[in-house]
């Protein structure tokens, strides 16, 4: 069973609807007690860095995902939720991340060489595979919705699974033991997108 | 390398989509979800639903087709039409919508996309602007409620306000154009994409393929959306993707 951690700044609606397409049982949840349960988690989120690490703090999450992290339980952060997987984040101020990942969120750079960009990086992009995953079997190439302001620098290149170029080499999708990542949402990114959700399913299950 | 977007755009009215209901020849081709579905399969990037329904009720009916949409839409969307408060923002985003368009409300009041960018982040929050041009300004000039009032505010200028207060993407109409089928307007398109740093979507004017690699290249444009050239099959998102393709737009 997966749960999705639900602290109040995810479209919890759209990957809960994912994941009872493809038959997943699975929560949704703020309770530890009922969390505990799972074998596998999301974390979602949208909005702004600060407020979600506060937020998921202020609810005991923050420890309880470290707790599960470290009992080798599978999880997948999405959008701002792979973002407060890293160490900290520059937006809004610098503010503490999870630190289950090596690397800081920082703005989109709006030029690069003199050519100007637009900022947040909004539509499709195509994925730029790195390194070999189970969260990217049978993927080799295709395209994801990705609509974000800030990104992953990070100089440990084995976190990295796949990039996407935008001027700057977006980290698309991390993973590094136990924890993964995605930028874009995988619910919102068609075949690619559910590809994804389906191996991550496979992991959590232990296939 | 990021793509360039086709975006179809279906006007719901208490809970139906209400144009080229009967040119379309699905099963039930008033229904948004069946619509956006096969929008969805002829390739389109991502949809917006414009609420235009007169009533309360009809508004209700509209979270429960955002919720319909989001349980089998594997593609972003927007909604838009009758966003007035942060609450009807919370209502339509709850429900599975991934970004929200303000249009007469923002110009009513400003403050709203400052508000919504602030608790949704930017990139939940599309300001849509209705634009005709003004022999007097020598400029385009924005309108509101449906294009029926004009507003003290040059297209520019409040575009480049929209973004300080926190919209991440511009939806642009060209009102001169809308309707016309000659193509969008690629002067307004231009002025706009250029003085903001948030992408804008092209919109009003679409009659072929050409005009939207026009819409590109000359008009500057992040993505393009059209109405009635898709619900009236004149051409198809697949069609004009093909012809992208061939011209070297990267697209998806």
């Amino acid at each position: 069973m997966i749960a999705i951690i639900d602290y109040g700044m995810g479209n919890l609606y759209s990957v809960s609807k994912a994941l009872e397409r493809m038959n997943v049982d699975y929560i949704v949840s703020h309770e530890e007690a009922v969390l505990e349960k799972a074998d596998g988690y999301i974390l979602p989120g949208v909005g702004a860095f600060k407020d979600a690490m506060a937020i998921l703090t202020e609810a005991g999450l923050t420890s309880f995902i470290q707790k599960i992290v470290a009992e080798d339980k599978p999880l997948l952060g999405i959008c701002l939720g792979m973002q407060l997987l890293f160490d900290e984040s520059e937006e809004n101020g610098l503010t503490k991340g999870l630190s289950l990942l090596p690397g800081k969120v920082v703005k989109i750079p709006d030029t690069i060489e003199g050519n100007s960009l637009k900022v947040p990086h909004m539509g499709w992009n195509d994925l730029n595979i790195r390194n070999q995953s189970p969260l990217l079997q049978g993927i080799d190439s295709g395209y994801a919705y990705f609509v974000h302001s800030y990104y992953i620098d990070t100089e440990q290149g084995d976190t990295l699974l796949a990039t996407a170029d935008y001027g700057v080499d977006v980290p698309a999708v991390v993973g590094k033991g136990n924890v993964y990542g995605t930028q874009f949402h995988p619910e919102k990114s068609s075949e690619l997108g559910l590809a994804i959700l389906k191996n991550y399913i496979k992991i959590v299950e232990g296939e | 390398m990021i793509t360039k977007r086709i975006i179809p755009c279906l006007d719901v009215k208490e809970g139906r989509v209400v144009k080229g209901i009967q040119f379309l020849g699905l099963r039930d081709a008033g229904d948004p979800v069946e619509l956006a579905k096969f929008y969805d399969q002829e390739g389109a990037d991502e949809l917006v639903f414009l609420d235009i329904s007169a009533s309360h009720e009809g508004r209700k009916t509209m979270v429960d087709v955002v919720e319909q949409v989001a349980a089998q839409l594997a593609i972003p969307f927007t909604v838009g039409g009758g966003i007035n408060s942060l609450e009807d923002m919370k209502r339509i985003l709850r429900a599975g919508a991934d970004k929200v368009s303000l249009n007469t409300a923002a110009l009513l009041n400003p403050e709203l996309i400052t508000e919504g960018a602030g608790f949704f982040g930017s990139q939940c929050i599309v300001v849509a602007i209705d634009a005709k041009y003004d022999e007097e300004l020598g400029s385009w000039r924005v309108y509101t409620h449906g294009g029926r009032n004009a507003t003290e505010w040059e297209v520019v200028q409040w575009a480049q306000e929209a973004v300080k207060r926190g919209a991440g993407e511009i939806l642009l109409t060209s009102m001169d154009s809308d309707g016309e089928k000659n193509g969008f307007n690629l002067a307004l398109n231009k002025a706009v994409s250029e003085a903001v740093t948030v992408p804008v979507i092209a919109s009003g004017g679409a009659g072929n393929a050409e005009h939207f690699l026009a819409a590109f290249e000359e008009g500057k444009a992040d993505a393009a959306l059209a109405a009635s050239i898709f619900h009236y099959k004149e051409t198809s998102v697949k069609e004009v993707k093909v012809y992208l393709n061939q011209q070297g737009v990267n697209i998806r």
